[in-house]
């Protein structure tokens, strides 16, 4: 059983320090909202966020700041990553994790006291995210069965009408497989710590994520998903962006006031 | 018993006395349990003894953190990663500063506020009489529990021998500030502490003469081994477990390896193993005392005129003398019995933190680990926060709870074989100390 208090690990061999690469958006006016910091999932960047949704949240008064994962990294580098972010801003912060990263946010939680979390199309660990890849991608996700790194299609992460779908494709790095197996089958995280709200938001039409998937990873939280049918994985850089993000938003602000 | 209407009810709220580092973690922990907080504290700001504008203050413009950064940062808020492994005094100041800040603890501290009594009403509850610092009206209000965060570095052990003869300048460490009181001067330094190296390696920098007077032989540990803080190279030993005596072995041979024989530049033999003191650890007294800038000299005797005698009886005459003595622990607003001190001036408390026959009285941060103080002072906090919550919301469980910790046998969270002395009366290993808390902890999760 691991130990919350003994942190050999960390006392031992520290995560060593990088450059981090964070974007950022903020409101114009002073406000008293807390930051909200998204972590992006395997392959991705913080420019996802930055494509829309950090300056959607400034707009509407959140202070918005996204970190990418380092390069050489590993689950326990991540997880180091955004508690070193979140805690180096000036406020309690909310986490945002979407798909593996929301899995990287959960992480984070048992070590940082959010302000409150929200997990967008989260990627369920172990086997089950294997299940839901193998049936909306074989080809791509067959190599991960024999220990080599899966591949996302486009199909499976952006919707078809997107007009910007092959560039941000193009965008997106590949991650070796021990990353993959190192996030998935890690042991669960502990509970989180300050027990923040915590709110899941996903799609019915996600690829990478299935209903079923979401429907748990809330009931483990004690809610519901918020769902938005015909999106794909990758919400935040949808043509329909807007929708899931003002949720969200709705919802912290709901949740701030009480 | 009648309410006198000056006292104002504050209900359910807990009273934390102090905002340096162990106060804003109790703040922090107690509001993260549900809990309304009013803090008062002395200063017009916080960080306590790492604030260096406080009176109280007792760090000097070198002062480096002992334990290295991931063993000395709270576990829920790291200090930045690219820090240096020891880093300075003012940066743990802006840290606790920027604690306060981060997670909002400003709202619930009243600046400027001493605490002068702190009274039991008998069930349970506690009347705590404030005032300006220095003076002004007493203003008394009712708490649900108090927390007592005021810190155990603050007042200064008195030297154990008659100075009131002695003609020079006589000053204790808590004074000294800045190594321009030492330049061009001979001066004498008392105590082999973590304080009176620092001092002693300053003075050996600065002073024209320079005496370190012991009382005994100490190990001292170099800050780094291996190209590693030292405190993560020993963690090492302690995660795997290894039995006390190995790590005593362990420890000696690398100090003869890596230091070497000590006794060379005349310091006596430590008269007690490795671990049985509270750890010094300190790189540059030993390189000073190979230059022979300092001159290792016996306890101190007495204080004549010009001169100090010393235990093997001769005589030296410093212009300076600065006695790194320590601090004891000080609670003047609380009566003694409350948290049983004996007539020396020690509190007996379960786990060094919670009064024994007071369930809404607890002390945060009188430990003294072989860590950084944060990390024990904030599951401290939150072991308190969980507790007085039980009490309320399950009181069958908490009296369960509180049986069992009864018999809880005190070798199992502090240390009992060490050179008997008030510098180890608080004296834990952080990982002894951190599993009991672990265990009391996961007696009290929430259902």
């Amino acid at each position: 059983m691991s130990s919350q208090l003994l942190r050999f690990a960390d006392w031992t061999s520290p995560v060593p320090p990088v450059e981090r690469e964070v974007l950022s958006a903020l409101p114009e006016g002073p406000e008293d909202n807390p930051p909200v910091l998204f972590v992006p999932g395997l392959g991705h960047g913080a420019w996802a966020f930055a494509e829309h949704w950090l300056g959607h949240a400034a707009s509407r008064g959140f202070p918005a700041y996204s970190v990418s994962p380092r390069a050489e990294g590993s689950l326990r580098a991540y997880v180091h990553d955004v508690v070193q972010v979140a805690a180096g801003l000036p406020r309690q912060a909310v986490l945002v994790g979407h798909g593996a990263g929301a899995l990287v946010v959960s992480h984070a939680l048992a070590r940082y006291p959010a302000r409150a979390a929200v997990l967008v199309s989260p990627v369920p660990e172990g086997w089950s995210a294997l299940g839901a890849a193998l049936r909306a991608n074989p080809i791509g996700t067959l190599p991960a069965l024999v220990g080599a790194a899966p591949r996302l299609s486009r199909r499976q992460l952006f919707g078809a009408d997107l007009p910007q779908a092959d560039a941000y494709h193009a965008r997106l790095r590949a991650v070796p497989a021990r990353i993959y197996r190192q996030v998935l089958f890690a042991t669960s995280p502990t509970s989180p710590v300050g027990d923040p709200p915590t709110l899941v938001v996903g799609s019915p039409d996600d690829r990478v994520v299935p209903r079923a998937a979401l429907d748990r990873t809330a009931a483990r939280r004690g809610g519901a998903p918020l769902l938005f049918p015909g999106m794909a994985h990758d919400l935040m850089l949808d043509t329909n962006w807007r929708e899931p993000i003002d949720a969200v938003l709705d919802w912290l602000t709901k949740e701030l006031a009480v | 018993m009648p309410d006198t209407p000056d006292i104002a009810d504050r209900h359910d709220a807990v009273c934390v006395i102090g905002a340096g580092g162990s106060g804003l973690t109790a703040i922090k922990n107690l509001r993260e349990h549900g809990f309304a907080v009013d803090c008062y504290e002395r200063e017009t700001s916080v960080g306590g003894a790492w604030n260096w504008r406080h009176d109280r203050s007792p760090v000097y413009a070198s002062t480096h953190l002992i334990s290295s950064r991931p063993l000395t940062e709270f576990p829920d808020f790291p200090m930045p990663d690219d820090w240096p492994d020891y880093p300075h005094h003012s940066r743990l100041l802006g840290y606790l500063e920027r604690y306060a800040e981060h997670f909002g603890l400003g709202d619930s501290i009243w600046f400027g506020t001493e605490v002068v009594a702190v009274t039991p009403v008998g069930d349970g509850r506690w009347d705590v009489t404030t005032r300006s610092t220095g003076g002004g009206v007493e203003r008394v209000q009712r708490y649900a529990a108090v927390i007592v965060a005021n810190g155990h570095n603050w007042s200064p052990k008195p030297l154990p021998v008659d100075a009131s003869a002695y003609r020079g300048e006589l000053i204790h460490a808590s004074a000294y500030k800045d190594p321009a009181q030492l330049r061009g001067r001979k001066v004498l330094v008392v105590g082999g502490g973590n304080t009176g190296c620092d001092i002693a390696v300053e003075a050996a920098q600065q002073a024209s003469a320079v005496w370190h007077s012991t009382r005994r032989g100490y190990w001292y540990a170099p800050k780094y081994l291996f190209g590693r803080p030292a405190d993560q190279v020993d963690n090492r030993m302690l995660q795997l477990r290894l039995p006390l005596w190995l790590r005593q072995w362990i420890y000696h041979r690398t100090l003869r390896l890596t230091v070497g024989d000590v006794t060379r530049y005349g310091l006596p033999v430590p008269d007690h193993r490795p671990y049985e003191s509270h750890p010094v650890v300190n790189s540059q007294l030993v390189y000073y005392l190979g230059h022979g800038r300092i001159t290792p000299v016996p306890d101190v005797k007495g204080l004549q005129g010009p001169a100090v005698e010393l235990a093997d009886g001769s005589r030296i005459e410093p212009d300076l003398v600065i006695t790194a003595t320590g601090y004891l622990p000080r609670f003047e607003f609380l009566a003694p019995e409350l948290v049983d001190m004996d007539d020396d001036g020690k509190p007996d408390l379960h786990l060094h933190a919670f009064a024994r026959k007071h369930p809404t009285l607890a002390v945060i941060g009188l430990v003294q680990p072989d860590a950084g103080l944060f990390p024990l002072a904030h599951w401290q906090s939150v072991a308190v926060a969980r507790w007085l919550r039980l009490r309320v919301s399950d009181p069958d469980r908490a009296a369960a709870v509180q049986q069992k910790e009864s018999a809880r046998p005190l070798r199992s969270w502090t240390r009992l074989r060490v050179v008997p002395s008030s510098r180890h009366w608080f004296e834990v290993s952080h990982t002894s100390y951190l599993r009991t808390l672990e265990d009391l902890l996961r007696q009290m999760e929430p259902a």
